[in-house]
């Protein structure tokens, strides 16, 4: 009597760690699946802003062919974020490119016909919105990858991230200056 | 304000709340539209002259009858309250080519808060004020009015659309937008029934004289009873649920647009402009960033205001930023 009263107890809290186990284990994957929808935001963003720059450079040169420098470091940059692995790497050049561009622009300002052409107008509008939608989405995206890591890196869901090979994914990092800038840059505002 | 922050769990514990207060006031208007038609309804029954034996009967038939028109009127305002509300609003929906900037702005903070792109409205009305509704964030709909996109600036503007895609990701627009339409419908109901509670009692009093008798009378105050408190129920149930969500909505859109500054100016501009928004009305005051009927403050105001005090709200996204 007593042997089969032990037996259901054992059953009964085997089958409640089991429960727990699982739940832990697909809120892990859940999370991690945020993370991932999440850098896919930023991916987008990052794209669709590297596509742009070749259709500059051929605007700004148009105008200001002599600046040879700034349009090969714009083009390498361009080249670093579509070839980069990870959120580290391509919020690095990222950043790259970030700066690159905004040494363009800097110099754009010493042609007044470029500055006034409608197209580089519309180009420059569409960039510095990328940059915002780029830095919202960096904000969404550090956010999932903040509580991600917590989940992988606390008790109790740290033994089964250990079991399961759940690795810690990385913040995509951004200079704070760089969008507090854009900001005055582009808005006029402040 | 850098620092990447753990709302996410918050904003879990909000929708869930937001779910568990959607249900309990689907069971409180079934329960006070079938009170409401039955009082409505014995009254008239007496008016008609009913023998008041056969009252009480009839008043449980009518109930029973009105909690299924509630309930079937309840399914018909989960899926149609939105539009009541914008069109209520006098709002009209705006491409991206119409408003490119205020559609970027909502595609920004979207971006950031992880939400669906909502529809876009505009109202044509020189008030600065904003409201969003819909039943998720699949369906969600913001909307602003002319003053607001003319008087703010840009960062303004991005603190009032945070707030307002707060309350879409938290689920708080489905049951705001539901609470308008239910209070929308008994205020309208009431004022009509109260009109013709007036013209009731000056009939009855030229044609029956003393008529009527003791229970009847008891049952005639019920009704009347019943008829005033109806719209004063719905209006303490709209601001129970009200106060707290502006407050929590400040805070998760200033973390979303990361400047509580930005939006406390709005805040304050929004409150100082004198003018009275045209297309709000007591159902939908609620719904809308800052109290756009323009009560001035007194104790009654204060008790029954669907918004809290607006130096208080400034003062916390002050001390946040």
């Amino acid at each position: 009597m007593t042997a089969v009263i032990i037996i259901v107890v054992a059953v009964a809290v085997i089958a409640l760690i089991g429960f727990v186990l699982v739940g832990m284990y697909n809120g892990l994957v859940r999370s991690r699946n945020r993370v991932s929808e999440a850098w896919s935001g930023i991916d987008v963003q990052l794209r669709r802003r590297a596509s742009l720059v070749p259709n500059l450079v051929e605007t700004v040169k148009g105008y200001a062919e002599h600046e040879r420098e700034t349009f090969e470091e714009v083009t390498r940059a361009r080249s670093m974020v579509e070839q980069a692995g990870g959120a580290g790497e391509a919020a690095g050049a990222n950043n790259m490119l970030t700066q690159a561009l905004r040494h363009l622009f800097a110099v754009a300002e010493n042609y007044p016909e470029l500055k006034a052409s409608d197209n580089f107008r519309q180009l420059q509008t569409e960039l510095s919105d990328i940059e915002e939608k780029i830095a919202f989405a960096r904000q969404f995206y550090n956010q999932n990858v903040l509580s991600y890591n917590n989940g992988i890196q606390t008790l109790p869901s740290v033994i089964i991230a250990r079991n399961f090979g759940f690795t810690a994914a990385e913040f995509f990092e951004a200079e704070e200056e760089a969008r507090e800038e854009v900001r005055v840059d582009f808005t006029g505002q402040e | 304000m850098t620092q990447p922050l753990p709302e996410r769990v918050l904003i879990w514990d909000r929708v869930d709340e937001n779910r568990r207060s959607t249900i309990v006031f689907f069971v409180l208007f079934a329960l006070l539209v079938a009170g409401f038609f039955a009082a409505v309804s014995v009254f008239i029954a007496l008016y008609a002259g009913v023998a008041e034996d056969d009252l009480l009967p009839v008043a449980i038939r009518i109930a029973i009858a009105a909690l299924l028109v509630a309930t079937a009127l309840g399914a018909i305002m989960y899926f149609a309250a939105s539009a009541a509300v914008l069109s209520v609003g006098g709002a009209h929906e705006v491409t991206k080519e119409e408003e490119p900037e205020l559609y970027r702005v909502v595609e920004n903070l979207c971006i950031g808060a992880g939400l669906p792109m909502p529809r876009v409205h505009v109202v044509e009305d020189s008030a600065p004020n904003a409201f969003a509704t819909g039943r998720d964030p699949a369906t969600a709909h913001v909307a602003v009015t002319r003053g607001l996109l003319t008087k703010l600036d840009k960062r303004e503007l991005e603190g009032v659309i945070a707030h307002e895609l707060s309350h879409i990701g938290n689920y708080d627009v489905r049951l705001m937008t539901l609470v308008a339409v239910a209070v929308g419908l008994i205020v309208m109901v009431t004022d009509v029934m109260l009109r013709f509670t007036w013209y009731g009692a000056g009939a009855r009093s030229g044609n029956r004289g003393k008529g009527g008798g003791a229970a009847g009378a008891i049952i005639l105050v019920v009704a009347l009873l019943f008829i005033v408190l109806a719209p004063v129920l719905a209006g303490l149930l709209r601001m129970a649920l009200s106060r707290q969500r502006e407050y929590l909505a400040d805070a998760s859109g200033a973390l979303l647009c990361r400047n509580p500054e930005a939006l406390a100016d709005a805040l304050e501009k929004i409150a100082a402009d004198p003018e009275p928004l045209e297309t709000a009305n007591k159902g939908t005051a609620h719904m809308y960033i800052y109290n756009p009927l323009r009560d001035h403050q007194s104790f009654l105001n204060n008790l029954f205001s669907t918004h809290p005090p607006i130096e208080e709200r400034v003062r916390l996204l002050r001390a946040m930023a």
